[in-house]
Formats: C-alpha cells, structure tokens, sequence
C-alpha cells in the first residue's frame, strides 16, 4: 500500500501548501513526500516506537498519540486535510474517529482495504478467509480488526452526513474508476462535513 | 575517548533584575563547555538543569574518573547529543549550591552570608542569568536549549523570553506548571527542612550546623515522587532487611523504629546521602522556582496565548510511568505548540521508571533525540 504510485496518486489528492494531518503516518513518508513535493506542512500521528523513530529520522513532525483516545489535541477544521491511510482498519473506534476526521479537516482523504475486492469474495465462496498481497494476515493474528468494504464506507459516510468529493479504487498503482468495490484492493474516499 | 570536563565560572558585576522586584549584583554563574563552537557559531546546545543537578553535565573530572556528569547517558561523543558536533554548555543555576553564587556565599550588600536573605530567584531569572552566560560567550543564538523536568521548564521559558535566540528546545518530562498535589510534594519538603531545630530560619551556617534531618526527608518524599510504583515493587517489594548489619532477613522483628524493608534502607541511604552535599536553602529556593513557573499566569490562563511568543522548532518527551511530570502535561504543551502552528514533536515513552527515566538510557527516548539533533545539526550546517 505504501508503494510509490499509491503514494503519488493519494499525494495528488492533497492540494498544494495544505496544512496536512496525517493519522497512522507510518514512517513518514507521505508527509515527507507532501512537504517536499507539495509544500505542504503537518504533522503525522503515530503510536508505534519504530516509525515514531523513523519519522524523527526523516525530520517530519510526529506526535506519540494512540487514535483509539481520539483527537483531543485538536481544534475544529484546524487542518486543510486530514489522512487516514491504511489506519481506519486497525482502529477499534473507527467511525468515531471517521467523525473526528472530518471535524479536525476541512477535507478528509481515508485508504483502506477494500474487503469485496473480488478475490476476497472468491476466497469466501471457497469458505476461507482471504489471505492476499494487500490482506497478507490469517483471520486470527489479523490487525485488521474493521474490514469492510467500498459499498460500506459510502453508506457509513452517508450515515455521518459527510459529502463525498472524490472515491475511487485502487489495483497494482492505477485508480479504478469503474466498479471499484469489485476491481479493486484498496478503497480512497475524499470528503468533508456536509 | 573518555569526556574531560572542567568547571569554569563566569563573574557579573551589573546587577540582575528578579521576578520579584529585587536584584542582584556581583553574583557568579560555574558551567562547564563541551565539544567546539564552530566559526559560525551556530552549534551551541545549552543544558538547562533540574533540581539537584549541576553544570556538571558530561564527561569526569581529569583525576576523578568516578565523578561523572548527571546527563552523560545522553551527552558526550558519539551520544544523542554529541559533543563531536555540537558545543554543549552545562550551566549551574543562580541560588543552586554546586558553584554558582547561592545563599551560602557573601551578599555584597553585607558582608555576610545570604542564607534566607537569598533573593527569591523564578525560572524566568535564571534564563535571564543564562542568556548573559551565553553573551559572555559570544553565542547570539542557540541551535537549541534542552532540558528534563524543571530543566524543561527552562528550556521551555527560552522560547518564549528570547525567541530569536533559539531555533530549537528540546523539553523532556516536564510541565506548563505545577498542578495543586506537585505543589504539595514540594510543600512538604520544604516544611520538613524549616521544622528542623538546625534550619535557624535559614541562618544556620553562622550556627556552624545543617538542618540534615529536614534535607534527608526532603529527599526522601522526592525519591518516592520520581520512582513508578512498578520500578519500587520490582527493586525493593516487600523484601526485609536486618538494620544491624544489612543482610537480608525472612521474618519481621517487631520493631517500629529500626528499619524493617529494604524500600525503608533505600530511601534513608539516599536521604543521607543527599543530606550531606545539598544546601537546605537551596533546596527551598529551587522547589519555590518550581511553584512559581506558569507562563500561562500573564494570558489568562490561556496556554496557547503564552506560546504564542515561541519561534523555536520543538521536541516533547514524557513517559507513561512518570506521574510526578505526566504525559498529560506534556500533551498540554503539545495542543499549546499545535494551536500556535509551531513545529512540533513528541514521544510518549513507555519506559518503566517514572519520573527517573529521563535521565536513564532507554534505546526509544535516545534514538529519537538523536535523531531529532541529527536534523538540528543539518540545519545549522546549511544541509536542511
């Protein structure tokens, strides 16, 4: 998911100078990418020792935070964009934490993996749990704890009224446009309060 | 290579206006310096210090290879902060009692010995005091400021009383303030060496005497502050010990007095030890400077407003354990930073020791300060 086609397109989603939080950062090397090729500027939100490391390493700013507390720490539309890449699905408060997105950025850009991506379903129908490049873990040691799908995120972001600007899906770094939740192993969706 | 320090001390003549209205003149601030200051003079990184420390910071004294500076896990070559690349300076506080002038020196004004007479010294002065170091030095401004629990707060109230002269303040384990139950720790110590029949209203060195018995308690209740409830029970748990010759015991001897637990040995060991090196009016002065310091008094309150002053780039460290300068605080200082848009970064070790585990080495904490000064130094060089 952190391949650099994905990055560049997720990147493109981000306009130019935005004031950028980047929840679940990872190493940091979206928002490096942001700040270098975007010039942008933020902060990335980590829990874990290694990629709070790797971020100081980089020089991107990260602050030490568990998701699962929320967003405390930040005030209302206080960020142009907030990101949540590869994060919703390992967070036990997901959709508070979709709401808190959405409060905390005047746009939110979420990527996750999406669970009806068709190889899943076949892996279903043959009564296994899908074990593919994108969901590469055994349902018991899984940390994606929220698996859903394209179709799930449009109707729970209907159901916390947030207005979708842009979604796609994404398969091997190309966004695919048309019957995503079927072709495609990674769900994006760009939104904001509506 | 082992670190060679040396003390040094730089003398004022021109009185320093205080917090509190008075001043003082003809005072003496002991620090020591590490590493190069380059042509630039762009690498200087000074070492603010917390209650019972010192100028002291890195490296051991030439002939005394045991008396080894109080931050040197995180100081020296090839450390965290590496003396190789940076120009360190460890500086000792007005009022303290390792070297600068304190309440047991001359007042000028007098003649006689300062004791209680010690003017009442806040953060915000030895900033001032430290900010005429550094002009004596020649350094107009620092690649950072850093420091661990009051030190913290020093390094924080750099940013805000000279914020041109700091591009970045490193604060670990500290806080915007004391809350009500820190200030009652602090209460308690104090009191303890005030009651002492040697304390003399603070006059006791003309007595030719040392309130020992107030400082060993005093240290007592601050060992208990900075240690986590986990670390005393793993060191110490219930274990019994003989008073009479130390040795490990299995049953009790119906004593209310001797010690009984190994925890009861620790803490009178330390509070001996302390007792017999630290000035009780220090100790009372310092604690005082702890209470006092809340730059969001002036705003209301208002956090955020105080740090609106600050330009400098910053790095938070807390850690899980440490309830006496919880992660809560630091988060406060976080939101404050975020609200003012300033650069900011912070990690939340989750390292056993409490309080104690910013000056332990812990691979977590230093790797990000190593890291973080690694940026500090590409800038400084022009790389960043």
């Amino acid at each position: 998911m952190s391949d650099r086609t994905t990055l560049d397109i997720i990147a493109r989603l981000v306009p130019p100078g935005s004031r950028v939080l980047d929840l679940g950062c990872g190493d940091g090397a979206l928002l490096e990418q942001l700040m270098r090729e975007r010039n942008c500027t933020g902060y990335g939100i980590e829990i874990d020792d290694a990629n709070v490391l790797a971020c100081a390493k980089r020089g991107v700013n990260v602050i030490q935070l568990n998701l699962d507390e929320g967003l405390p720490m930040f005030g209302d539309a206080s960020f142009d964009v907030v990101l949540q890449v590869d994060t919703l699905q390992h967070l036990h408060n997901a959709e508070t934490m979709l709401v808190e997105t959405a409060r905390v950025g005047r746009t939110g850009i979420v990527a996750f993996p999406n669970f009806a991506h068709w190889p899943n379903r076949v892996a279903i129908l043959r009564g296994r749990m899908p074990v593919t490049r994108r969901l590469p873990y055994q349902w018991y040691d899984t940390p994606n704890i929220r698996v859903g799908t394209y179709k799930d995120f449009e109707s729970l972001a209907t159901k916390n009224r947030l207005s979708i600007l842009d979604a796609f899906g994404l398969q091997d770094g190309q966004e695919v446009r048309k019957l995503p939740n079927l072709r495609a192993g990674t769900a994006v969706f760009k939104f904001e309060r509506g | 290579m082992p670190l060679t320090a040396e003390p040094k001390v730089m003398s004022f003549d021109a009185p320093l206006a205080l917090s509190s209205g008075a001043s003082i003149r003809g005072y003496s601030l002991a620090y020591e310096t590490y590493g190069t200051l380059n042509a630039e003079r762009s690498n200087a990184v000074l070492i603010c210090h917390a209650l019972n420390a010192s100028h002291h910071v890195a490296g051991a004294y030439a002939g005394q290879p045991d008396n080894i500076g109080w931050w040197d896990s995180m100081i020296g070559p090839g450390k965290p902060v590496d003396t190789d690349r940076f120009f360190v300076i460890g500086i000792n506080n007005l009022g303290s009692c390792f070297g600068s002038t304190g309440p047991m020196h001359d007042n000028p004004d007098t003649g006689r010995v300062y004791g209680a007479d010690f003017p009442v010294v806040t953060v915000e002065d030895w900033v001032n005091a430290q900010a005429r170091l550094l002009d004596g030095l020649g350094i107009a401004q620092l690649a950072a400021v850093m420091g661990g629990s009051l030190g913290g707060m020093q390094a924080l109230s750099w940013t805000l009383q000279y914020p041109e002269r700091v591009r970045h303040a490193v604060v670990v384990a500290s806080a915007p303030n004391l809350n009500a139950e820190n200030i009652a720790f602090n209460e308690v110590a104090r009191r303890a060496i005030v009651t002492d029949p040697d304390f003399h209203g603070g006059h006791f060195y003309e007595h030719g005497v040392i309130p020992q018995r107030g400082l060993r308690i005093a240290r007592m209740i601050g060992h208990i502050t900075y240690l986590s409830d986990d670390v005393m029970n793993e060191k110490f748990g219930r274990e019994l010990r003989s008073a009479v010759d130390g040795a490990v015991r299995s049953s009790y001897q119906y004593s209310t007095q001797d010690i009984e637990f190994q925890i009861e040995s620790y803490l009178r060991y330390q509070g001996d030890k302390f007792s017999e090196y630290f000035d009780a009016n220090t100790y009372l002065l310092i604690t005082r400077a702890l209470d006092y310091f809340d730059p969001a008094l002036e705003h209301d309150g208002n956090l955020a407003k105080a740090l609106a002053a600050a330009r400098a780039k910053f790095l938070l460290v807390s850690f899980k354990t440490d309830w006496r300068f919880s992660p809560a605080r630091s988060r406060e200082l976080v939101k404050a930073l975020l609200e003012n848009r300033r650069d900011v970064s912070y990690a939340e070790i989750d390292a056993p020791h409490g309080h104690d585990a910013f000056l332990l080495d812990d691979a977590r904490y230093h790797g990000v300060v190593r890291a973080y000064f690694e940026h500090i130094l590409a800038e400084v060089q022009g790389r960043a």
